[in-house]
């Protein structure tokens, strides 16, 4: 059987999966939430709802940069790109993700100079390449990427590069997970956690999680098999009465993180007394921004914004699904108005959205149950 | 995404303060930046996990294979491979071109 190749060690995957069966019982509902979006892109892909019992549901977290951001942060970016002086360049995944006046993408089409990049060091090159324009990097993204912001922005002052900002949305997830255990409406038994943000703030931040809320967490890779061994830890945490941290993805995740990363962050970035995240409103001490010592590169201090908060469409229900409150298929617009071809909302256009990742796997047979592990 | 793209140091180029290196992912050679395994410097041969542009930790090379397996199994080597073609911008290239031959999709680090 084709499929067969595709899942290295499937013996293992179906031993996991019996323990998972076995060790779940039928006389409790387990409810287990996935931060990253990486994650929730996985769970989808490898259809491994498919071979969990039916008493383990999997919730989607917020750990999808693109989703978090509310609207008017991209009004705001957009609104500096106006001066046709200005360069706006961003990441692929933010150029599609609907601004009250459109995405980037169609503002590009109305005669903004937007670029793709794939690097912060690309947007830097940009302005070494430019010099009498203005380039404005919207930066965007948990631990994992802030750090690279972080490197590129010392770069550019080493070099005394003048004509280069960031607009910094940076944000971070511990205070979003703080948040969902905060939030009324959440019910969660353990957590499936973060596998490469982890690589930068290492395992110890997400003690707190295990010792004050009583919460297992297990740090997860993305294979099909580490998410099955990481539910499988959870399980027995929680069958034992215990909460701890436990690292499933050792071969990559140090518990101390990378010092490098968190000083070279420390150095360039503070964090906001509070910051806007869809679905879950202000959280305080969520977000980045640059230092005092950094502000010619800060966009918001060369720059005005206009700073209006937008709603999303009153229709849409993306902060819901980003609570995990709502599956995305139980949105009103979703597969209807909300489509990948026409978003409504960011968690639809975002290879990290819950939506996008539900619309385009979730109606197919998936390789995993045809490997017959039932 | 946050998902990391494996690929091999072949060559070191520091320039002053500049701690950059010459990766191979599938073929395709870019450069990149190491500035962030200051502490713990990466030497050609080892495998990165690369993640906009920055090498973010090492990994042993079998672990180098399988994620290139798991980027492929969650339909992410497209994805992967434009991102690494898009380091440095395409125009203007202010280091030698590299030498591309398009791997197919299936193939996995050799």
């Amino acid at each position: 059987m084709r499929f067969v190749d595709e899942f290295r060690k499937p013996e293992l995957i179906s031993k996991a999966a019996e323990e998972i069966r076995r060790l779940a019982g039928t006389d409790r509902h387990y409810r287990m939430m996935e931060v990253c979006g990486g994650h929730t892109h996985a769970i989808y892909r490898f259809g491994l709802k498919d071979i969990l019992p039916e008493n383990i549901e999997l919730i989607h977290g917020p750990g999808c940069p693109v989703c978090v951001l509310p609207m008017g942060r991209i009004d705001d970016g957009l609104s500096i790109a106006k001066d046709p002086n200005v360069i706006f360049a961003a990441f692929g995944d933010m150029m599609r993700v609907p601004g009250t006046l459109g995405s980037p993408l169609e503002h590009k089409a109305r005669g903004m100079d937007v670029r793709i990049v794939y690097s912060p060091s690309d947007a830097l090159k940009l302005a070494r390449l430019n010099p009498d324009r203005h380039v404005l990097f919207f930066a965007i993204g948990f631990e994992t990427t802030a750090p690279s912001t972080a490197l590129t922005i010392l770069r550019a002052k080493a070099e005394g590069i003048h004509n280069f900002t960031v607009f910094c949305n940076h944000v971070t997830i511990i205070p979003a997970i703080r948040a969902i255990l905060d939030s009324p409406d959440m019910r969660l038994d353990a957590f499936i956690g973060p596998g490469h943000v982890s690589t930068v703030i290492g395992c110890r931040p997400y003690e707190w999680i295990a010792k004050d809320a009583g919460k297992p967490i297990a740090v997860s890779g993305f294979e099909p098999l580490d998410m099955l061994q990481s539910i499988v830890m959870l399980l027995h945490q929680l069958k034992n009465g215990e909460a701890k941290v436990e690292n499933q993805y050792k071969r990559v995740v140090p518990w101390e993180g990378n010092r490098a990363a968190l000083k070279a962050m420390g150095e360039v970035f503070q964090l906001r007394p509070y910051f806007e995240w869809r679905g879950l409103g202000f959280i305080s001490q969520s977000a980045l921004r640059l230092r005092d010592s950094y502000a010619e590169f800060d966009a918001e201090q060369r720059f005005e914004v206009p700073g209006i908060r937008v709603t999303d469409p009153r229709a849409a229900q993306c902060g819901e699904v980003l609570k995990g409150v709502l599956k995305p298929h139980q949105c009103k617009l979703f597969g209807r108005e909300c489509t990948p071809e026409h978003p409504v909302g960011a968690l639809m256009v975002s290879s990290e959205g819950s939506c996008a990742a539900y619309f385009n796997y979730e109606h197919r047979k998936t390789a995993l149950t045809q490997l017959s592990v039932a | 995404m946050c998902l990391a793209i494996p690929g091999k140091i072949v060559e070191l180029m520091s320039s002053g303060d500049q701690e950059s290196a010459m990766v191979e992912v599938v073929g395709v050679r870019r450069k990149i930046d190491v500035g962030l395994l200051s502490e713990d410097r990466p030497v050609p041969g080892d495998w990165v996990l690369i993640h906009v542009g920055f090498a973010m930790s090492k990994i042993s090379e079998a672990d180098a294979a399988d994620q290139m397996r798991t980027l492929r199994m969650l339909g992410e080597v497209e994805g992967a491979m434009q991102e690494v073609q898009g380091y440095g911008l395409d125009s203007d290239r202010d280091d030698a071109p590299a030498e591309y031959t398009a791997p197919p999709i299936t193939k996995a680090i050799q």
